[in-house]
Parts: structure tokens; sequence; C-alpha cells
């Protein structure tokens, strides 16, 4: 079994990355795109800890601490924008909101 | 007191006059005067002034004369000259004359008093004195007495201006003011259309000679740089003819062209019988003595130029002659008293100029002289019998009045002879005097002059004594009405006659020819007296003609008989008995032609006044419609064509352009709107894409 | 090798969960696929030495975040949903683009001698200090100020979202 290096780690947080990214770009319910964002934001804690790890330094997880802090608010905020467009436009797939267009 | 000094004032006392007629005239003639200012009760304070400013003049002018006998050369100046400049006139800037000299076109106002001039003023004091006074009487019962003789003055002061100046241009001052008197005294019956007519005929023949003058005088200054008597003859002195031929000869010939105009030559001598349709007395002075010999004076004045022309001169004695030979024969059968004796005067003045083209200067101006007191004479007797007819001037209905108005006709009769040329009169030692010059001149083209100045001479005998037939001799074929009246005139009026007849007596006999040897030099004394100026007779350089004394008498008794011819003529168709219609007529169209002056006017009319003014009234008004007009009619349609191009311009290419600005983004603006969706996710998507980009960007590199 | 295994497990646990994730047609399905998801994410942390990180994930991540997701996809109604179709037209557009990203993402990672020097692993030194005393010192020394700023933000937020999520305003 060869070791796991740094680079296992970075390579999984770019395929965890295109997950995310394909699921903000593709799927037309707002609720999964959100996640999917989250998705992201985890695939870059995942780096960042693993560069933390391979300096041996811990600023690259106090970073993560934040990224964390970030995406909760934005999610409570994403998340009431979400009610807030329900009780409007009574959808909430992505593509049928489209006003702000030509 | 010294009289040379003040000739400033000669011409200044008519002015007086003039200027207080101009001024007060009105108010001191009882016929104009308001009735409730006091009137004068007769004319008598206008019959004092104006002609006795005259009478001041001629006496300074006497005075002057004869303190300039004594004057000796000082100076610069020859002897017998004095001259006076009051002041510059005319200040111009210099310029470069012809012969790169350095030159101020200046005029002064400054008066040169030597023997020319001396008897040009005293013939114009002395002559128009006498008429002043002989118009005293033959205006007492027209209208506009005072303004009669404010014109009158004006005149002679004008006329005094011409002949005492010191330069070309004062004296064109003088020569454009007497053309004016001319024309307002010509007029003076402006009521009249004829006599109005007559005034602008006269002004405007005079113009077109004066504009020769002009170009002369500008010529004359721009080649010898000055327009002074003096310095012209001395700048002249430098010249030769070989030399500076053509300039001289152009200067001279349009100088002559002036003296045409003024002096009635041919081809403008048209106005000068037209000219009597004005007073009598204004036909003697002006007419006669003294403003048409203003052109005479003014070549012989010039004569140091003519010298040096010999082509000019021929010109002049050429134009002189056949003037003199064109008017005579009119004069023979017109059948106006006044017309006869206006072709006189302008056939005499072609005499004159037959003498100064000779280059016998002096003997030019003795005829003036002499031709002054016997035309005057003559114009003034006219009058006479004018006056005794109560107006009647048509020949045909005169006659018989010898016995009648026996002054008149004796004077008449002296005047007669002495124009005739009849020995011991004053008008035989001019003539004759002319008649050998102009034979005698070595170009042999003026023996042509001389024949037909002789032939002229034998016509003027003719008519002349025609005129006395038919006034004073035979039946008398006046209007019985009129023949109830006539009376001789007043003494104010005959004593100037027998003043001016004892002149024609007595004139002449300053001029006595050399050939008279038996009368002492002092008989000579107009030839010397006016040498120092105008030089001794065929001075040329050529040489001086051997006096050929059997030649010279055969010529004199050759001229007298003719004269005899011309009046025995006269007195056989006229005197003997009374014809019932006019002889002459058996010459048949000459006769016609002659009566109608040869038709000059009728062509003057054809070709200038109508061609000119009707023709040229054609031309100028199509020229005005098509070329003026259609100058400004084009510009409309340029400006109108040039606003649609412009128009066309800014609609299709400046708006065009604004618009292609417009269009351009509208079309660009297609592909671009189709990336607004509005939905979010395809912006995301774009995102990725260009992250995408990007990092192939740095894949590839 | 140990170490691999667990590797491994947890990997597949997050990139499994993943895919569910953006797949599944029921949003119920999707969270807890989610959850799956970052509990695997906390797996890796752990075996990164960052235990810190694996409690705070877990709580904040799992407890807190999911939590709330899991209320609103409750409190929106999403049956209607379900129904319709759930990938939007530019799906292939998008899968290309990401699979290039991802391509090129793993090349330049993947290359440390040209692009990104990994260099050698310093030497971890095994402290005496503890992760979370490590992490407390640097982030209430130096990182004061973002932390101070990190709750703002946290404030800000529960204030946006109440707001957001009112009937009326």
């Amino acid at each position: 079994m060869h070791p796991i290096t740094t680079l296992h780690y970075l390579i999984l947080s770019v395929a965890l990355l295109a997950i995310g990214t394909i699921g903000v770009l593709t799927r037309r319910n707002i609720v999964i795109i959100l996640m999917s964002i989250e998705l992201i934001l985890n695939a870059v804690n995942i780096n960042l800890v693993a560069f933390s790890q391979h300096f041996n330094n811990v600023n690259g997880q106090v970073f993560a601490i934040f990224v964390i802090t970030v995406a909760v608010a934005e999610a409570a905020v994403g998340l009431g924008i979400l009610i807030s467009l329900f009780r409007n436009k009574e959808t909430v797939q992505a593509d049928e909101i489209e006003i702000l267009k030509w | 007191m010294n009289f040379l000094d003040s000739i400033g004032l000669i011409p200044l006392f008519p002015l007086f006059g003039a200027l207080v007629m101009l001024l007060v005239g009105r108010k001191l003639d009882p016929q104009t005067a308001d009735a409730h200012h006091h009137a004068p009760k007769s004319k008598f304070l206008i019959s004092l002034l104006c002609p006795g400013t005259v009478l001041l003049s001629f006496l300074f002018s006497a005075g002057a004369v004869w303190q300039l006998v004594d004057l000796p050369a000082r100076g610069h100046l020859p002897a017998h000259t004095h001259q006076i400049i009051q002041f510059t006139w005319l200040a111009g800037l210099p310029f470069h004359t012809a012969a790169a000299t350095l030159a101020r076109f200046t005029a002064d106002f400054g008066f040169l008093l030597d023997p020319l001039s001396s008897v040009m003023i005293l013939v114009v004091t002395g002559i128009g004195f006498l008429i002043h006074v002989y118009s005293i009487g033959y205006m007492a019962h027209d209208g506009g007495y005072y303004r009669f003789f404010g014109y009158l003055n004006l005149f002679v002061f004008f006329m005094l201006m011409l002949v005492l100046a010191n330069n070309y241009v004062l004296m064109f001052v003088g020569w454009e003011g007497v053309g004016l008197c001319s024309y307002l005294l010509i007029g003076f019956y402006f009521h009249k259309k004829s006599a109005a007519d007559a005034g602008k005929k006269a002004f405007i023949v005079n113009r077109i000679g004066d504009s020769g003058f002009i170009l002369g005088m500008l010529l004359m200054f721009s080649v010898l740089g000055t327009t002074r008597f003096l310095d012209v003859n001395k700048a002249l002195a430098a010249m030769s003819p070989e030399t500076h031929f053509g300039v001289l000869t152009a200067m001279a010939v349009l100088l002559f062209v002036g003296a045409t105009g003024k002096s009635a030559q041919l081809p403008l001598y048209v106005w000068l019988p037209d000219a009597m349709e004005g007073p009598t007395p204004v036909s003697a002075l002006i007419h006669a003595a003294t403003m048409v010999t203003a052109g005479v004076y003014m070549v012989a004045r010039s004569n140091q130029l003519f010298r040096l022309a010999p082509d000019a001169c021929l010109i002049v004695g050429t134009v002189g002659a056949l003037t003199a030979f064109f008017a005579a024969t009119i004069a023979m059968t017109q059948n106006d008293i006044k017309r006869v004796l206006a072709y006189s005067t302008v056939s005499q003045l072609g005499y004159m100029f037959v003498a100064l083209g000779a280059g016998a200067y002096w003997v030019g101006i003795f005829h003036l002289y002499t031709h002054a007191f016997f035309k005057a004479l003559l114009f003034l007797g006219s009058g006479s019998v004018i006056h005794a007819l109560s107006g009647e001037q048509d020949m045909r209905k005169m006659g018989g009045l010898r016995k009648k108005i026996p002054v008149t006709y004796a004077t008449m009769l002296i005047g007669t002879l002495a124009i005739s040329g009849i020995p011991g009169l004053a008008g035989f030692f001019s003539k004759d005097e002319i008649l050998w010059q102009a034979y005698s001149h070595p170009h042999a083209w003026f023996r042509v002059v001389y024949a037909l100045g002789l032939m002229t001479a034998g016509m003027t005998a003719f008519y002349m004594w025609r005129l006395m037939a038919l006034t004073f001799y035979g039946e008398s074929r006046v209007d019985p009405k009129v023949a109830a009246h006539i009376h001789e005139s007043p003494k104010v009026m005959t004593v100037p006659l027998m003043v001016l007849a004892a002149g024609s007596v007595l004139a002449g006999w300053i001029g006595v020819p050399k050939l008279w040897s038996m009368f002492p030099e002092g008989f000579r004394t107009l030839e010397t007296w006016l040498a120092g100026v105008l030089g001794n007779a065929h001075t040329i350089g050529e040489m001086q003609h051997e006096p050929n004394t059997g030649l010279e008498w055969a010529m004199m008794l050759l001229s007298v008989a003719v004269a005899g011819a011309g009046i025995a003529l006269a007195w056989n168709l006229y005197q003997k008995r009374t014809p019932a219609v006019e002889p002459l007529q058996a010459l048949g169209p000459v006769y016609t032609g002659s009566l109608n002056k040869w038709y000059v006017d009728e062509a003057y009319d054809v070709l200038f006044v109508n061609g000119l003014s009707k023709g040229g009234g054609t031309v100028l008004s199509r020229f005005d419609q098509k070329v003026v007009d259609g100058g400004v009619n084009g510009a409309g349609w340029l400006t109108r064509f040039t606003s649609t191009v412009s128009m066309w311009w800014d609609t299709w290419i400046v708006d065009g352009a604004v618009r292609l600005t417009a269009f351009s983004v509208k079309m660009s603006s297609y592909p671009v709107r189709i990336f607004q969706t509005g939905s979010v996710q395809a912006y995301a998507l774009a995102f990725v894409l260009g992250v995408a980009v990007i990092l192939g960007y740095y894949l590839v590199h | 090798m140990l170490d691999t295994v667990f590797f491994y497990f947890f990997a597949l646990l997050t990139l499994g969960g993943a895919v569910l994730t953006i797949t599944r047609r029921n949003a119920i399905h999707s969270a807890v696929s989610l959850i799956l998801s970052l509990i695997g994410v906390a797996g890796l942390f752990l075996l990164q030495h960052a235990e810190f990180l694996f409690a705070v994930q877990i709580v904040l991540y799992v407890g807190g975040i999911m939590v709330l997701f899991l209320f609103v996809i409750m409190l929106v109604n999403l049956d209607d949903a379900a129904r319709v179709a759930q990938f939007n037209k530019q799906w292939w557009l998008a899968l290309a683009c990401v699979v290039a990203v991802g391509g090129e993402l793993v090349y330049f990672v993947s290359r440390p001698e040209d692009t990104l020097r990994l260099g050698n692993a310093a030497a971890a030194a095994p402290d005496k200090i503890g992760n979370v005393e490590r992490i407390a010192d640097v982030l209430f020394s130096q990182y004061l100020l973002p932390f101070e700023v990190a709750s703002v933000l946290l404030l800000a937020a529960v204030v946006g979202g109440v707001l957001m999520a009112k009937r009326r305003v």
C-alpha cells in the first residue's frame, strides 16, 4: 500500500469541487444548488487542512474555521431568501426565475 | 502802388461781384425784390457794381502790364515775367516720373504775368467791361438781371484765373469754370427747352475735350514731374524731338484735344452754333472774344512742347484749316444772323489754330486779339439789330435798316470790313500774316493749308457782306408790326459799339508785317513783346526762310483780291437787287447740305446720342438682365443647390453615421442579448467556462 | 496501512455522498446524502490531525446547517419539484466545463516540478501542545480581528435570515 500523501487529499478536494460545481450548474432545484455550494466549501476546507498538515502550519485550520463560519452565515441567509422566493414565485426551480433578463 | 504784386486781385474783383449777386442780388433787382422791403427804384446798383468790378480789373491789369514792361530779368525768371505763388493748393505724395526723378504732384495757387498773359488779361477785362456796359442796355427789360450779371462776373473771374494761372492745374480750374459759366449763360432763358438743351450740349461736348486735356496734363506731369509753366519749359529744354518723340507728341495731341473742345474745332464744334440760344452779350463775350480763345491761349502757352512735336503741329494746323473751311461753307447759307456769326467764329478760330500749327504762335495770339474786337463788335451790333427789331433774328425778315439804325450800321460795316481782311483794318494784318506763315512754312503740306485758308477768306468776305446786304440794304422785309418799333439802341449800347469799332480799326497796327518796311519798328511791337514767351515764327530749328519780298507782296495782294471778289459777288447777288429767292439755292444739294450744317448734328445724334444712350441703353439693359441678373439668379440657384446638397449630406451622411452607430449597437446587441438569460446558473456556467479558459491558457504556456 | 484504509473509506464516503447529493430527486434524500458526505469530510479532518475542525464540522455543519436545510425543505413543499425534470438544459456543457476544469486542476496539482512545489513535508514534530491549543493560540492573537468580524457577520446573517423569512416585513 502506498502512503497517503498530500497529493491524494488535493486530488480528492478537486474531485469534490468538481462534483459540487456540477451540482450548482446542473440541478434545477435551488435547495440542491445550495447543498452543492456546501460541497464546494467543504472541498476547500479539505484543501486547507491538507496544506496545513503538510506545512505543519496551523493557519490553514484557522482559515478553515472561518470558512465554516461563513458557510453557516451564507446557508442561513440563502435559505431565508429561498423561503421568500418560494412565497413570491411558488417555485423552487432555478430556471423559472428569469425576470432579470432582456 | 505795385500792381505787379496785386495781380492776385485782378480775378478777385469780378468774383466779389458774383458773390454779391449770389447772396443779395435778388434783393437788389427791382423785378425780384420783395415789395415790402425797400426795393430799389432801378437796377442802378447792379449796373454799377458788376461792370465796375470788371473796370477795376481792367485798370489793375493795365497798371500791372505797364509795370511789367520795365521788369528786368531776375533770378531764374526771364525779363518781363512776374510770378506770384500765393500758396500750395494741392500737395501730393512723391512718386517717380518717367525720367526716374522724384516728383511730387503739387499744384500751386499762383499767378504768372508775362507778355502772353498780359495780352490776354487786357483783352478779357477790356472787352469784358465793354460788354458789361452793353448788357446794361440789352438786358434792361429781361428778367433775371442780377442773375445775368452775377454769371457774367463769375465768368470773367474764371477766365482771368485761366489766363493768369501759373500752372496747368489751376488753368484747368479756370477752364472748367468758364465751361460752367458758359452752360449757365447759354441756358439763361432756362424756360426755353432749346436753350436748356443747348447749355447741356455745350457742357457735354466741352467735357469730351476736357478728358483729353486731363490726360495730357497728367502725362505731362508723369514725364516731366511738374505742371508749372516755367518749370515745364525748363524741363522741355532738356529734351529733344528725336529721343522723346512719341511721348511729347502724345502730350501735345492730348492737350490739343482739350483745345478742340473748348475752341470749337472739328469735330467738337457742334455746341457753338447752338450756344446762340443765350443772350447776345453772352455770345459776344464768351463765344467770340474770350472763352473760345482759351484753347488758343493754352496751345500758345504750351508752344515749347509743340515745338518739340512737329507732327502735333501738323495736326493742329490741318484741323484748324479744315475747321475754318468747313464752318465757312455752312455760314454761307444760314439765315439766322447770329448763326452766321457763330460759324464765322468757328472759322476764325480755325485760322488761329492754323497759325499755331505753322509755328507762328504770336500770329495766332495776334489774330485772337484782333478777332476779339471785331467779332465782339459784330455780335453786339447784331444784338443791337435784334433789339431794334424786338427780337427778330431771321435775316430774311430784315432789310433796309441802314437809315433807321445808322450807328449800328456804321459800326457793323467796320466790323465786316475788318473780318473780311480789308487792308488797314485789324483783321487784315492778322489774317494776312497767318496766310503768309502757312504758305511759307518749310513743310509742303502747309501749302494745302494755305489754299484752304485762302478759300475760306473769300467765303468769309462773301457771307459777311451777304449778312450786311440782307440786314441793312435793300427793301425792308420787316414785319409791319415790328417795323413800327424800330429804334436805335440807347447810348449805353452804342458807345461800346463805337469803342469796339475804333479798336477794330486801330488794333491791328501793332502787328504790321515786316514787309511794310516803311513803318518803323514801333508798329511791330506785338511780335517782339511776345517773342520772349512765344519765340519768333519759324524757329523750329529749320532754316529761317529767306524773306522773299516779291512773293510776299503777291500773296498779300492775292488775299486782298480774294476778299474783294467775295464782297463783290455778295454785292452782286444780294445788294444790286434784293433777290426774291435765295440765289445760293441754285447750288442745289450743296445748298441744302450747307443749310443743314452738313447733317453733322444728326450724325452725332445717331452715332453717339441715340447710339450710346438708346443702343447703349439696350445693350446695358440686356447686360443687366443676362449678366447681372443672371449672376444674381445664379447665386440664388447656387445657394439653393448647395443647400440641397448640404441637406442630402446632413440627412444621409451625418445622420446616417449617427443612425449607423445606433444601428450597429442594436445589431451587436442581438447576439449579446442571448447571454442575458436571467438564469443564475447560466451565469455561473460562464464563470466556470472562463476559469477553464484561463487555466487552459496556463496549460498551453 | 491503516491510514490508507481509513483514507479511502472516508474518501469514498465523501465522494459517494456528494454524488448522491447532486443526483437524488427527492430533496430529503439529497440532504441525507450530504450529511453522509460531511461526516466523511470530518473523518478526513481527523486523519489530518485536525481534531478541533473534526468536532466543529460535526457540530456546526451537520448539526446546524443540515438541520436547517431539513427544516427548510420541509417548510417548502417540494413534492411538485420532485416531479419535474431535475437537470437543466445546459447540463452537458456544464459537465464538459467542469471536467475540463477538474482535469486541468489535477494536472497542475500533480506536476510538482513545474507548478505546485509541494516541497518536502515539514518535520511534523509532534509537540506537546494539542491541536486546540495551537488553534486558540493563533486565533485569538493573530486572527483576533477576523474573529470579531466573523461574529459581526454572524449577527448580520441572523438578522438577514430573520428578515428574509418573515411573512410581513
